[in-house]
């Protein structure tokens, strides 16, 4: 029971608002001891782990070129482009990226679109705009503040990403269920696996695809001035 | 033959780049850290584990001395050249690399195609970049150290997470879980197997961070003994809705920084759960149809 104090650090950590990197780091510490473990062995362990995943990281790599097209207006001409395009509407646009990126995500393609390949440079910006065209950013509303907006691309790529991505049969965590159930002897083609990921992968997209609707429509009923 | 380690190659010498720019701008924590940065990339394989684990908490004590400042305001040109085309330069050499990679394992790991796809795409719309766009030489760098500044520490939140999970693994902690879960089921009611099975997928997956470390522990707590061996149900869906469970825990959770925490950080948001909060109400429907159809499915 007592490794589960390091659980207890990381849920009080984060609710205090302490700072996250130091809340992961003391939980590691304590649950390591707590199991036992001498303090040298979860740091060679931490490290280790560390290292292995580099890859997550790596994908910075493509800033330099957001930054200079961003630096060259990007944006800007983003925003043009939501404007050449009647009827686009922030619900419309992002339901329609909602579509891509899950289908995208279940033939295997994730990495062609992502919060920094894609989000930040040309989804959250047409999204802004077209919020704009529809009367959001006039006043006070909480609702078409443009944070709101854009946080709700980067939550759209998240959906149509997780539940895309598990109809594609290669993808790790098809992986992952074919090998934990290998290992109770049970053994299942990677395609039954997939096919199950559909239903809920039609859900997300009609309950996403609702609450993108509402928004529009809560836009178009503000009193505009 | 190229794999990962080419990657690292690739986003090392960006973050080099971003630390010695950090220098020459005077913004001394900022290029320390990213200099340690690099260092991991470039060498983390013959640091040592407890070197590594020393890195790490250089890296932390840098991050939480509050000296690492954000980045720059700056001020974007009027929009000139194929900045659209420009932009999908990337995505469209992660898709055509992949592809195109995968028919040569001889020259390129299979399993690391699309990140080595996504490092020679950022490669070639750099360098298409300052040739159509006429841009100075070190612009591209100093713009992506300027965003890469905006991120701050956050940019390594996910792979510290990653790492308590392995210490996690170490310690046992998916077994007390498991078995406190397993032990709070009422005997005899599918429903209730089922809610313990997605909501314990969903809660673990809070707590990790991660779908793919509470899946093994939900499985052998419930999944195995109580709906497929009592119950009777097909593994296949069972396996694939828990899953997908624990997908909906990542959408709730600031451990799944690289998803939550990270994209906040890289859209400039005030609220760091803004994105969380941007999901939550897609999440946690999608939550009960998982569970509704997991249910529907072993009964």
């Amino acid at each position: 029971m007592l490794v589960l104090s390091g659980i207890a650090v990381i849920a009080l950590g984060f609710l205090l608002r302490f700072h996250p990197l130091l809340v992961i780091i003391v939980s590691a510490l304590l649950t390591g001891l707590a199991a036992g473990l001498e303090p040298l062995t979860v740091l060679a362990r931490f490290g280790h782990a560390f290292n292995e995943t580099r890859y997550v990281t790596a994908i910075y790599m493509v800033l330099p070129v957001i930054g200079l097209l961003e630096r060259h207006g990007l944006q800007e001409r983003a925003r043009t482009l939501v404007a050449g395009l009647k009827g686009l509407t922030v619900g419309r646009l992002l339901a329609s990226y909602l579509l891509f990126r899950q289908i995208a995500a279940a033939l295997g393609l994730t990495a062609i679109a992502g919060h920094a390949q894609t989000v930040r440079p040309l989804v959250a910006p047409m999204a802004e705009a077209a919020a704009e065209r529809q009367g959001a950013g006039a006043d006070e509303d909480a609702r078409a503040d443009p944070e709101r907006v854009r946080a709700l691309a980067a939550a759209t790529d998240n959906i149509g990403l997780f539940f895309g991505e598990d109809i594609f049969i290669a993808i790790g965590s098809i992986l992952l269920m074919k090998g934990v159930l290998d290992g109770y002897g049970i053994r299942i083609e990677p395609f039954r696996l997939s096919v199950w990921a559909i239903p809920t992968a039609i859900a997300a997209a009609l309950i996403h695809g609702t609450r993108l609707w509402l928004f529009d429509r809560r836009l178009a009923r503000r009193p505009r001035r | 033959m190229i794999g990962i380690g080419f990657v690292y190659l690739v986003a090392g010498s960006f973050f080099a780049a971003a630390a010695i720019l950090g220098t020459v701008d005077r913004r001394w924590s900022n290029a320390l850290f990213h200099a340690l940065l690099a260092l991991s990339f470039f060498a983390g394989d013959r640091l040592g584990d407890i070197g590594n684990g020393i890195l790490v908490l250089a890296l932390v004590a840098i991050a939480t001395s509050g000296r690492m400042k954000r980045g720059e305001a700056s001020t974007a040109a009027a929009p000139q050249g194929p900045l659209l085309a420009l932009a999908l330069v990337i995505p469209a050499a992660a898709l055509g690399g992949t592809v195109l990679f995968k028919q040569m394992p001889a020259r390129v790991d299979p399993a690391q195609a699309t990140l080595v796809a996504l490092a020679v795409g950022a490669l070639l719309a750099l360098l298409l970049c300052h040739l159509l766009l006429r841009a100075a030489p070190l612009s591209g760098v100093r713009a992506g150290r300027r965003l890469l500044d905006e991120i701050g520490w956050a940019a390594i939140m996910p792979q510290l997470l990653a790492s308590l999970g392995a210490v996690f693994a170490l310690a046992g902690v998916g077994e007390v879980v498991g078995g406190l879960i397993g032990r709070a089921i009422p005997t005899g009611s599918i429903f209730g197997a089922a809610l313990a099975y997605g909501l314990g997928m969903a809660l673990f997956t809070v707590v990790m961070g991660n779908a793919f470390a509470a899946f093994p522990v939900m499985v052998s707590a419930v999944a195995i003994p109580l709906l497929v061996h009592r119950y009777g149900g097909d593994p296949a869906p069972i396996a694939a809705l828990g899953m997908l469970a624990g997908f909906c825990g990542t959408l709730l959770t600031p451990m799944a920084a690289n998803f939550n925490i990270v994209p906040a950080a890289l859209l400039e948001l005030r609220d760091r759960y803004g994105v969380i909060r941007a999901q939550a109400a897609t999440a946690l429907p999608l939550l009960a149809f998982n569970i509704l159809l997991l249910w529907w499915v072993v009964r």
